[in-house]
């Protein structure tokens, strides 16, 4: 049958931005329900006894040492990712291209600092993930954030892509991928304290 | 304000192969088809596989056609098909195809996402049921297929992510000008609330799903192995993520009534309470572990405090759920009431449908007071089966409904009504035997080796035939609905005398839904057209 003539143009709710919060939701249960889980085995470790701090819970092998300054590093430049991705969001809304460019190339290079420091701490640990459950464990948990840090910075570079390609009008796209990196951020503090300060 | 190009894509052009138009598509009509085709042949190809299962636990003491080896692939199959196989993708693919038309929108949320969704999620589905007929699901011999398997299920998850919030954001962003939320049918409001469900509770059990595939891969020193594999991601395939998956189902039921019935709902909100009450303590429950209660007969009430603790968290997370069934029940028969509707199909196979939700939600509770001793045993398949199966009735009254809307013909309602009695049928065959078969002792997962006192043989025999009903219901009910949407007669725009924004289109609707924006002022948008036209306050 004949198709009849397209609708007009409904108003815009903020389609991306709100798809955006879903998916951060998402992604803030995957990493929640991982640093459950992580906890869960966590507290159910028997206790030994260490040479150095006494009677501690059986979970991670005493050998093992976590490169604890990377991990601050991640958080920081996480912390900073947030600034510069709120930044892109203010240029962008006063039409400064300029300005927008730039925020968005340091939370893309900053992004880029971020992975590199995890692949880093798994370089520096040296490790195996068949070596026990810490490991599967650590590098599953791990894993998962590097993903979506991954993910972020795929982001990152959409919205530069079609931010600097002409669409200077896309402030939403802005937005909500700084509402991304909020989130990432968020995910990545339970992660840093979780699985780099409590172990 | 966004410029994000929210056009739906274009189909491919007349001259390219049907095939090819299918495989990529982003027409959510065409995408809700996909899942709803593809989820009548898993309820066919699990229902099979159940009549295997229960006709070999009808002998205990031999086995008949399975071997020892394959009896929990075969069981796992049996659960990946009627939940991931056919309960998903029914419901969700009802929801892509019909939620955007009855917000009055061109097109979903992220077209490309919901299609992406589907495709992924048949590759999960495949991957894990390849991974089973090798020996590689739960407690597999097949490790490396058991790795399969653990992937195929995060595929899978990850599908039904993409998909749920395609619709999930189609509802909060698509909705015709003056649609409040509290204005938007109540199948959107399942849908949305269900979707938001899934996005909080699969991301939970990919996570989980993630460690146990590394650890088993890599390690095998956590999670317990091959026979580890149903203690972490087993509880995604019973209650009560069964009956989280079902929540779309409980806005057909008020759709379905309210138009057929010819009657307005009496209390909107206290329905949109009831869909949300079910939803959140159903998420409550699948974020716990099963909340067991010790009763102790007279005792009870010896140590008020203690009980009291043990009581309160009981209550909320397994009594409150059954009550919002109990609400949607009591607002379909008020609604139904005035009215004296005839009787139809969808009407028929939704009351049936719901009626077996709240049987196995309701048969959940007993279930978990730990003095009636059921836990463990087959009493489980009770609590599972009728909900899922209602789920599905209702599903099926979906397509009878919504059919003129996605097919342009409708299924014809005297031929489809009988179908829905086969399911009440079924869902007693594979409900009640199973609550004796419990009482009695009878082990869950196993299918051999058992004996209790009783006709063991019975019961068995019973549930077996239960899902042959089920089997025969479903069938039919296929081939009707291949009959009817190939050589049945064309369906008006609205057969149903709907007042919803999805009757206000033409049937099948065109490709970007509607030929202009409906500005919406009730909840009833269609009757107010109607109403406006028919005194001639409209042009």
């Amino acid at each position: 049958m004949l198709a009849l003539p397209p609708a007009s143009q409904p108003a815009p709710r903020r389609q991306v931005f709100v798809g955006t919060a879903v998916a951060g939701a998402a992604g803030f249960m995957l990493i929640g329900g991982m640093m459950a889980t992580w906890l869960k085995f966590r507290a159910d470790a028997p206790v030994r006894e260490s040479l150095k701090r006494g009677f501690i819970k059986d979970w991670m092998p005493e050998k093992i040492v976590v490169p604890e300054v990377a991990a601050n590093m991640m958080l920081l430049g996480l912390f900073v990712i947030c600034i510069m991705a709120q930044w892109a969001v203010y240029s962008a809304k006063r039409n400064d291209r300029t300005h927008t460019g730039l925020a968005l190339g340091v939370t893309a290079l900053l992004a880029l600092a971020s992975i590199n420091a995890q692949i880093a701490i798994w370089a520096q640990m040296g490790v195996g993930a068949n070596d026990g459950a810490f490991h599967s464990m650590f590098y599953a948990a791990t894993g998962a954030m590097t993903a979506l840090l991954l993910s972020g910075l795929v982001y990152t570079a959409v919205a530069a892509f079609r931010y600097l390609g002409g669409r200077t009008k896309e402030v939403e796209l802005v937005s909500a991928h700084a509402l991304y990196w909020y989130f990432l951020t968020a995910a990545f503090c339970a992660v840093w304290f979780v699985i780099y300060v409590q172990k | 304000m966004t410029s994000i190009e929210t056009h739906l894509p274009t189909d491919v052009s007349a001259s390219t192969p049907a095939i090819a138009t299918w495989l990529t598509t982003a027409d959510h009509k065409k995408v809700g088809r996909l899942f709803i085709g593809t989820g009548l042949v898993g309820l066919v190809a699990g229902l099979v596989l159940a009549i295997l299962v229960t006709f070999e636990r009808i002998n205990a003491d031999s086995y008949q056609i399975l071997s020892v080896d394959s009896v929990p692939q075969v069981l796992a199959a049996v659960r990946l098909l009627l939940t991931f196989g056919t309960v998903v993708p029914l419901l969700l693919g009802l929801s892509v195809a019909v939620v955007p038309l009855q917000l009055g929108a061109r097109s979903n949320a992220f077209p490309r996402l919901a299609a992406a969704g589907f495709w992924i999620w048949l590759t999960g589905l495949g991957l894990a049921l390849a991974a089973i007929i090798g020996n590689g699901g739960p407690n597999g011999g097949n490790s490396n297929l058991v790795d399969l398997y653990l992937a195929g299920s995060i595929v899978l998850g990850l599908g039904v992510l993409m998909t749920a919030t395609s619709i999930a954001v189609t509802v909060l962003t698509n909705r015709a000008p003056g649609m409040g939320i509290l204005r938007a049918p109540l199948f959107t409001w399942s849908s949305l609330v269900g979707s938001l469900a899934v996005i909080l509770a699969m991301p939970v059990l990919i996570g989980t799903t993630l460690y146990v595939y590394i650890d088993h891969r890599y390690a095998r020193a956590g999670f317990g192995g091959n026979t580890g594999v149903n203690q972490w991601i087993g509880w995604a395939l019973s209650q009560p993520f069964s009956l989280l998956l079902a929540i779309p189902a409980l806005g057909i039921v008020f759709d379905v009534v309210s138009t057929i019935g010819r009657n307005r709902l009496p209390q909107r909100s206290v329905a949109f309470g009831a869909i949300g009450v079910v939803a959140v303590t159903a998420l409550a429950t699948v974020t716990q572990t099963n909340i067991t209660l010790p009763w102790e007969g007279a005792k009870f009430l010896d140590d008020a405090g203690t009980k009291i603790a043990d009581l309160l968290p009981f209550l909320l997370l397994n009594v409150v759920p059954v009550l919002g069934l109990l609400g949607v029940l009591g607002l379909s028969l008020l609604t139904l009431k005035p009215s004296k509707p005839v009787i139809s199909a969808p009407l028929t196979f939704v009351l049936i449908g719901l009626l077996g939700i709240l049987l196995g939600a309701a048969a959940h509770i007993v279930g978990l007071v730990e003095d009636a001793g059921v836990i463990g045993s087959i009493y489980e398949a009770g609590v599972y089966v009728p909900i899922t199966f209602g789920a599905i009735s209702i599903a099926f009254g979906g397509i009878c409904y919504w059919g003129p809307k996605l097919w342009g013909r409708s299924i014809s309602d005297k031929a489809a009504t009988p179908l829905a009695l086969l399911a009440l049928l079924a869902i007693g065959l594979d409900s009640i035997p199973y609550y004796i078969a419990g009482f009695a002792d009878q082990p869950t997962g196993l299918v051999n080796g058992f004996a209790y006192s009783g006709p063991q043989d019975l019961w068995n025999a019973l549930t077996c035939a239960g899902f042959v009903v089920m089997l025969l219901a479903t069938t039919a009910f296929v081939g009707l609905a291949i009959k009817s949407f190939t050589s049945g007669a064309a369906a008006g725009n609205d057969p149903w005398d709907g007042t919803t924004l999805e009757w206000a289109t033409s049937s099948p609707p065109p490709a970007e839904n509607f030929a202009g924006v409906i500005v919406v002022n009730s909840a009833t948008p269609l009757a107010d057209i109607k109403s406006a036209s028919s005194t001639g306050k409209v042009a």
